[in-house]
């Protein structure tokens, strides 16, 4: 239960002037649920971008169950077995639902033009296992019904869920959620968490970047505060919670976080 | 056969390939503006630049009535005539390509952004009925006076069309585009005086030696195209940098959507971007006349994929890239052709472009916009 | 006028109602109907003859069957390769006649210029090294983003075109003459005068063509298209190697440009450097967006469209391309995702599902 799977070793991140990341060292355990908070631009969705190939940091290492990610390409690291989300939700919006998470299930599967040209057994073993893999993530997070709905035409809500559902196919260990919650509602946050914590006795290890305060505080094992860069705090929720530095630093922001 | 050509006429090849270069670099600030603001092709600038070219040639031959002598005679013109002739048919080549460029995006664009208005109604119903009676009558003067006619009904039916408020996706801009190059040269194909034939432009300056340096002659055309050049180039940085329409243009380029939030007028500044962009590519077109003595209705096509090719060169989006791409592609290709021959002028154009992108994927001084951010 | 916008949704309207109809067909009904569709084309050359409707198909000033090969076909397989490297993967080639012309001089080179080949060993061979220049091409350039691929791959199509004219060994302006023609087959012989056998192989190459590219649509490998399509860096964080699958597009739509340059070259024996302007490659992609970029069957109707209306529409010849282009504009701002849109998803075969459902109910 306590093996490391992600180490965040050290990481500083500069963007020109910007330092995002200050020599953030962060280790998420194999099975637990870590909730990232910090104010507005602390450095939250810079930490997926690095721990996902998407930025190389300037300083410092990523591994991933001791294996260094530095050289591997984004979709390698994908492969690898870490999955994420956007912020800003990034779907592919003319595809469909299902479509959707079928890319994210692709990334597990071999065949490749001439498997498709020729229809091959294995690709269409391949093909069915997706498309049945991809249904049942759709119907695990509760939007079969619009399977065939493009995604730009679904409702936010299950936008924001097809994204999880997406990122699950790609059968990562550890699953990186950015604000999933974000623009829900007190229901929706409240079945969202009843989701996220089934995600995790699936057996995945998840990393949720959250803004309110209750939401991580109820779902996560453990909790890691950024502040400018920084990393504050970094232990049980309600050790968090009382740690004058995260005080200080939400003051006067966590009623206008939403 | 690699001789040393290039080294006996080095000079010459620097001097010359400077002056195109120049006017590469004025019309490939064109692309520059309109890219930086709207990530758009304009593919339809080269045509704003050869019409450039026919507003010279209307404001030499009609407004100033200079004769065109076939016999080697040229009616020269000296001193203070000569200036305020050339600065003359340059306002006027410069005021063709601007409301070239302005009408253009009315038409071609402005409705795909969502945006569209009755200008562009009105202008796009007037080409529909002139196009559909063309199928029945195929004479000038009636197809006109139908399209006239039916214009109003339909300029209406048209505005209640136009999708508002929604953009088109982005090959949409870059076919409209095509399809605007492609009607504005051939309706000067068809329509102008000698139709597709090449036109001589008349020639006032005589093209003697101004100075001499490195052993080689500056002819004065040369000279008045590279500091031409300059010059305008210079007062379109200024404009852009210290004039407020300046500002607005440099803002939208950043980001349009905050930019509108902040309360920029952001369609203002699009016409703003087209209009300078236009008014380089008219100077171009005059001090192409200028050198070269012609114009022809599909002159804009090739020079327009060299300026683009030049400005991404250079770092679309990127006004010193414009410049620095223009001269080194005029320079380039004149050595080139000196080493490998005339005729593989515009390959070595090419490839010089694709080693560049290469190194540096955003060419040689990079885009001046900001990156798109995961 | 909203007399004739009446009309067009009219027009429209009953598209939609028959593709609507079309689908509630059961398995067989649709087989036929299929079927005789293909019997149709096959019989195109024909239609001239046909009474009414050959005064509306024909072509003044040119014979029919030679429209629809040297024109028609050409421009459909074109457009169906096209279509994949713009329309499915987003990836923007404004160099795609480089291609054609590396087809149709691969089998003037191997069958006549400095070989002896028969053509129809020359049309793989001139496949795979159309699809080499592909992958030579794609390998440096497609690392960098939309423009500027748009601007290289430009200039690629000049560089191809510039190296044949200044290239004694490949005829230089003088062009490659007395390729061969394909050989006698299925009791059709290719001769000079007859573009019919032509048209029967262009469509067969077609149909083989839509084949083969719905079955890579439909798979993990068209997915990943659209998906880099829509969001490059979410596709590639997804999973997909984006690089790969670039290239693999960039290839096949090399290789069906260079088919459609093998079937041209067979069939006018005779090319030189002025057959493959910069100006085409403007043209194909025009034909692949009015007709529906990233609709296979949009595309192929782009195609049809922009080879055969110049054709029809001879009566004000000097005037088409300015009506050609006034078209693009009108096109563009009143339906800019082409005449046929591409379809998200497989709705119509949720349609039938739940129309045969009806039916179990009823
Ligand atoms: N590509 C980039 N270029 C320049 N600066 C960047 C870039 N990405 C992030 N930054 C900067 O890094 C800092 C941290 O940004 P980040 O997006 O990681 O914050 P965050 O904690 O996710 O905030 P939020 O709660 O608003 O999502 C910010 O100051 C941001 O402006
Ligand atoms: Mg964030």
């Amino acid at each position: 239960m306590s093996e490391v799977l992600l180490d965040f070793n050290n990481v500083t991140m500069q963007f020109g002037g910007v330092t995002a990341l200050n020599e953030v060292s962060l280790q998420i355990k194999q099975g637990e649920i870590l909730g990232l908070i910090g104010p507005n631009g602390a450095g939250k969705t810079t930490c997926f971008n690095v721990m996902t190939g998407v930025y190389a940091p300037t300083l410092g290492t990523v591994s991933f169950e001791g294996k260094n990610l530095a050289k591997l390409k984004r979709f390698e690291i994908t492969k690898v077995g870490i999955a994420r989300t956007f912020q800003n939700i990034r779907l592919f919006s003319e595809m469909t639902a299902l479509e959707n998470v079928m890319v994210g299930a692709d990334a597990r599967k071999k065949a490749s033009v001439g498997g498709a040209i020729l229809r091959t057994s294995r690709q269409r073993h391949e093909e069915k296992e997706s498309r049945e893999r991809s249904m049942e993530l759709l119907q695990f997070m509760g939007i079969s019904d619009r399977a065939e709905t493009a995604a730009r035409n679904l409702p936010y809500g299950y936008q924001r869920r097809l994204e999880i559902a997406r990122a699950l196919a790609t059968e990562p260990k550890l699953l990186c959620l950015d604000e999933p919650a974000a623009g829900f509602n007190p229901a929706e946050k409240e079945e969202l968490n009843e989701l996220i914590l089934k995600i995790r006795e699936q057996g995945y290890t998840v990393l949720l970047i959250e803004h309110d305060m209750n939401v991580v505080m109820k779902v996560s094992d453990r909790v890691a505060v950024l502040d400018f860069g920084q990393k504050i705090a970094d232990g049980l929720p309600a050790d968090v919670r009382n740690n004058p530095a995260v005080i200080a630093a939400y003051l006067g922001v966590e009623d206008n976080a939403s | 056969m690699p001789d040393w050509l290039i080294i006996r006429t080095f000079w010459e090849l620097t001097v010359t390939g400077l002056a195109l270069g120049s006017i590469y670099a004025l019309v490939a600030l064109g692309y520059t503006l309109v890219y930086g603001v709207l990530r758009l092709i304009n593919f339809a600038h080269s045509e704003i630049f050869m019409v450039g070219t026919f507003g010279a040639l209307l404001a030499s031959s009609q407004f100033l009535s200079i004769p065109l002598l076939e016999d080697g005679n040229y009616p020269y013109r000296t001193g203070m005539t000569l200036i305020i002739f050339l600065v003359f048919i340059m306002l006027i080549a410069m005021l063709f390509s601007g409301i070239g460029a302005v009408v253009l995006e009315r038409v071609a664009y402005r409705p795909l952004r969502g945006n569209g208005d009755a200008f562009g109604a009105i202008v796009l119903a007037f080409l529909t009925t002139f196009i559909v009676s063309l199928v029945f009558v195929d004479q000038a003067k009636i197809n006109v006076i139908i399209a006239l006619l039916a214009t109003a009904p339909i300029s209406y039916a048209y505005m209640r069309f136009f999708k508002q408020g929604r953009k088109a996706p982005r090959l949409a801009f870059l076919i409209s585009a095509i399809g605007a190059s492609t009607a504005i040269s051939e309706a000067v194909g068809v329509w102008s005086k000698h139709g597709r034939d090449q036109y001589q432009t008349p020639r006032l300056l005589e093209k003697k030696t101004l100075f001499t340096m490195f052993g080689t002659d500056v002819r004065i055309d040369y000279a008045i195209v590279i500091v031409g050049a300059l010059l305008m180039m210079t007062a379109l940085t200024l404009f852009v940098n210290k004039t407020r329409l300046g500002r607005g243009v440099r803002a939208v380029a950043q980001d349009a959507e905050t930019s509108r939030i902040l309360g920029v007028n952001v369609d203002l500044i699009i016409i703003v971007t087209f209009a300078l962009g236009g008014v380089m590519a008219g100077g171009a077109a005059m001090l192409f006349t200028l050198v070269y003595d012609q114009t022809r209705f599909n002159i804009g096509f090739i020079l327009g994929v060299k300026s683009f090719t030049a400005a991404v060169l250079g770092g679309i989006g990127n006004l010193k890239g414009a410049l620095l791409g223009g001269l080194l592609l005029g320079l380039v290709e004149n050595y080139g052709s000196a080493i490998f021959g005339g005729q593989w002028k515009d390959v070595i154009a090419f490839v010089v472009l694709l080693v560049v992108l290469m190194f540096r994927p955003t060419g040689l001084l990079g885009e001046s916009l900001g990156k798109a951010r995961v | 006028m909203s007399l004739v916008l009446n009309f067009w949704l009219r027009v429209t309207a009953l598209f939609s109602g028959f593709g609507e109809q079309f689908r509630a067909m059961n398995k067989w009904q649709r087989y036929s109907a299929y079927g005789l569709g293909v019997v149709a084309l096959y019989l195109l050359p024909y239609w001239p003859d046909v009474p009414v409707l050959g005064q509306i198909v024909n072509t003044p000033g040119s014979q029919f069957e030679t429209v629809l090969n040297d024109q028609v076909v050409i421009f459909v397989l074109i457009a169906l390769g096209l279509n994949v490297v713009v329309g499915i993967a987003g990836l923007l080639d404004l160099g795609y006649v480089g291609f054609y012309a590396v087809g149709a001089y691969v089998t003037a080179i191997l069958t006549s210029a400095h070989g002896n080949l028969p053509w129809l060993l020359a049309l793989p061979i001139a496949v795979v090294i159309s699809m080499l220049f592909g992958l030579i091409l794609g390998t440096p350039t497609l690392r960098l983003r939309g423009d500027y691929l748009a601007i290289v791959t430009l200039g690629f199509g000049e560089i191809i075109r510039l190296t044949a004219k200044n290239m004694d060994w490949l005829g230089a302006s003088r062009g490659i003459s007395n390729i061969k023609k394909p050989p006698s087959m299925f009791g059709l012989k290719f001769g000079v005068l007859d573009a019919k056998p032509y048209f029967y192989l262009g469509l067969t190459m077609v149909f083989i063509v839509i084949f083969i590219l719905h079955r890579l649509e439909y798979s993990r490998v068209g997915r990943a298209w659209v998906a880099i399509r829509e969001d490059e860096d979410a596709a590639e964080l997804m999973g997909v190697n984006t690089f790969k699958f670039k290239l693999w597009a960039f290839t096949i739509g090399a290789g069906i440009g260079g088919l459609a340059g093998v079937h041209y070259a067979g069939k006018v024996g005779f090319i030189n450097p002025d057959n493959f302007p910069l100006q085409l490659s403007i043209l194909f992609l025009a034909a692949v967006v009015l007709g529906g970029s990233g609709n296979m069957y949009g595309a192929i109707l782009g195609g049809i469209l922009v080879a055969y209306m110049p054709e029809r529409l001879r009566n004000f010849s000097d005037k088409r391309i300015l009506v050609f282009g006034i078209v693009l504009v009108l096109m563009m701002v009143f339906r800019p995702e082409g005449i046929l849109p591409k379809r998200v998803g497989n709705e119509h075969k949720k349609r039938r599902a739940k129309s045969q459902e009806g039916e179990v109910a009823s």
